[in-house]
């Protein structure tokens, strides 16, 4: 089924002229009680009055991760903290998370857009869905439990981990749905093997699997090993969390639910906009949130988008899989680390220099795993093996409460971290995603 | 009578320990002791040689992490119970070893030692105090 077939499937004019009506709301609300943002707009020469329509929106400064960054914690935030009635972070770049906070209405759209995006998946209402994001600060769970709440999914909210206990649920209960990344569906994998369970014959028939980039080859192996249709969200924090985006079962791109999350897809150097079909940087307004409603928010991934209509009836323009990104984050096991969270770490340690190197792996069907190198300096080098270790100790530590996923830290002699034409390369990903 | 150890990192690669000795031997600096501590992902090598001033210099300029330590050098009886005679000291004095090890050389009939104490000054002490026999810079530069 179609959640909300009306916007979802509507004639192009008539989305066009819902979303102008929300931006020619949002934009006085923002300018009213914002005064960043009032800033960057009156920077940018532009009078509320003037967006009369979505077409209008390219007149509107772009705003960017750093924008998040800089006006930490509340700067961006529309709704006074007292109307606040949930707050979310994930990773910033340097030492403050980003922070985003949803009014009980924007908890409201997460979960009509989220309950959109199962349907899109093919739930029904009724269907059980096995949730095995993480419940928590992250968005992955509670995002996924508002949408299967919203559409009346029997929810089995596990949250991740525990993957033998995650199995022997999808055995007694029989979930229909299961959300989750789609690494730790693989992991799964194994885990059912080594546990005597056949995945081949698992309860699970419909993955909702996101958080982390994939390829259509991961989608095949987890589709053959599962015996299972395998589809893609899309969503960041920043706007929403999951629910900005998600495939039909046709798997011929994300449907963006437009009318609330308005996307544009911009030459990253030049900001200017893209034809249909060219890659660019998703660029995305929230034309309805009230917490921290987001002006042409840079997010920072490159994607393609269409606008014609998709088999499944909806109209909603779709875009690709992330195809790469514009900075240097990488996502791992659905969180995301940035270099510059390292490199952070690292001068804050005293005798370390940010001399690093991150190097992710994926060993068949295991998680990922993150291996910071850090070269030894002349300062900290010790002939006691017990202090290196300390050091190495205070590092992966201190890494680790930045990141919130666990890391192996090694030491390197100095010079060997590879540096290109002056820059050093920060990451190297061996995952064959 | 403290003598002058280097320390070098050194990452678990293939020819590592090579390429340090290769660059000591090229500008005559003789290693007169060694050894080698171990992890899962690097090493640190410990030597004793002639001239330390050179060898640092030399390490340091062809990008090795490299630093001095102190560390006491001792002879020890070259006969079944020679080392315990002189650990029974130090531990009846509570001087703690970091790390020992023996020379590639030496000079008498006796074994020689290197030590890597907490507090070096108090168990130079301690091991004049029994007369065992200290060696000294210059003893290491005539091996």
């Amino acid at each position: 089924m179609i959640w909300k077939e009306k916007v979802e499937c509507a004639a192009p004019a008539d989305l066009k002229a819902l979303q102008s009506e929300y931006l020619r709301k949002l934009i006085p609300y923002i300018y009213e009680n914002c005064p960043v943002y009032r800033r960057k707009i009156d920077a940018a020469g532009v009078k509320p009055d003037q967006i009369k329509s979505i077409d209008d929106i390219q007149r509107l400064p772009v705003t960017t991760k750093e924008d998040m960054r800089d006006n930490y914690p509340y700067g961006l935030f529309s709704a006074p903290q007292d109307r606040i009635a949930e707050i979310h972070v994930s990773s910033g770049t340097t030492g403050n998370p980003t922070l985003v906070g949803y009014t009980k209405d924007d908890l409201h759209l997460w979960g009509d857009v989220m309950a959109r995006a199962f349907c899109c998946a093919g739930a029904e209402p009724g269907d059980t869905i096995q949730i095995a994001y993480g419940y928590g600060l992250f968005t992955g769970g509670l995002g996924s439990h508002y949408g299967a709440l919203e559409m009346g999914l029997r929810i089995l909210p596990t949250s991740s981990g525990q993957t033998a206990r995650q199995l022997k649920l999808m055995q007694d209960f029989k979930p229909k749905i299961i959300a989750c990344t789609p690494s730790y569906a693989l992991y799964m994998a194994e885990e059912a093997k080594t546990l005597g369970i056949d995945p081949a014959k698992g309860n699970w028939k419909i993955g909702v699997f996101g958080a982390e980039p994939w390829s259509d080859a991961m989608r095949h192996e987890i589709e053959t090993i599962w015996n299972m249709l395998a589809t893609d969200i899309y969503g960041l924090s920043e706007i929403i969390g999951p629910g900005v985006a998600q495939e039909c079962y046709h798997k011929d791109g994300l449907h963006v639910f437009s009318d609330v999350f308005y996307p544009e897809i911009l030459d990253p150097t030049t900001r200017e906009r893209v034809p249909d079909g060219a890659d660019g940087e998703l660029v995305i307004t929230t034309l309805t949130k009230q917490g921290i409603p987001l002006i042409r928010y840079g997010t920072r991934d490159i994607v393609s988008m269409r606008q014609e209509k998709c088999r499944c009836g909806r109209t909603s323009p779709r875009i690709s899989k992330i195809k790469g990104r514009t900075d240097d984050m990488i996502v791992v096991r659905g969180i995301n680390v940035f270099p510059s969270q390292i490199e952070h770490v690292l001068v804050g340690i005293e005798g370390t220099q940010p001399y690093y190197q991150i190097v992710v792996d994926r060993q068949a069907h295991k998680l990922d795993e993150v291996e910071v190198q850090v070269e030894v300096e002349q300062r900290f080098f010790s002939d006691e093996i017990k202090q290196l270790n300390v050091i190495r100790d205070k590092i992966r530590k201190e890494i680790e409460n930045v990141l919130s996923i666990g890391v192996k830290v090694t030491l390197v002699e100095p010079k060997t971290i590879a540096r290109s034409e002056g820059k050093a390369k920060r990451i190297v990903d061996k995952r064959k995603l | 009578m403290k003598i002058t150890q280097i320390s070098v990192f050194l990452e678990n690669r293939k020819g590592r320990l090579y390429d340090v000795c290769s660059l000591l031997g090229s500008q005559g600096v003789n290693i007169r002791a060694l050894t080698v501590a171990e992890t899962e992902s690097f090493g640190v090598l410990r030597i004793v040689v002639d001239h330390s001033d050179v060898a640092i210099k030399l390490l340091r300029d062809n990008q090795f992490v490299a630093n001095f330590t102190d560390v006491v050098a001792i002879e020890v009886p070259d006969k079944p119970g020679g080392l315990a005679s002189i650990l029974k000291v130090l531990s009846e004095n509570d001087v703690n070893i970091e790390y020992m090890y023996g020379f590639v050389e030496k000079f008498s009939d006796k074994a020689l030692l290197v030590m890597r104490f907490e507090d070096t000054d108090f168990a130079q002490q301690v091991l004049a105090k029994q007369h065992i026999r200290i060696v000294t810079e210059k003893d290491i530069e005539g091996l």
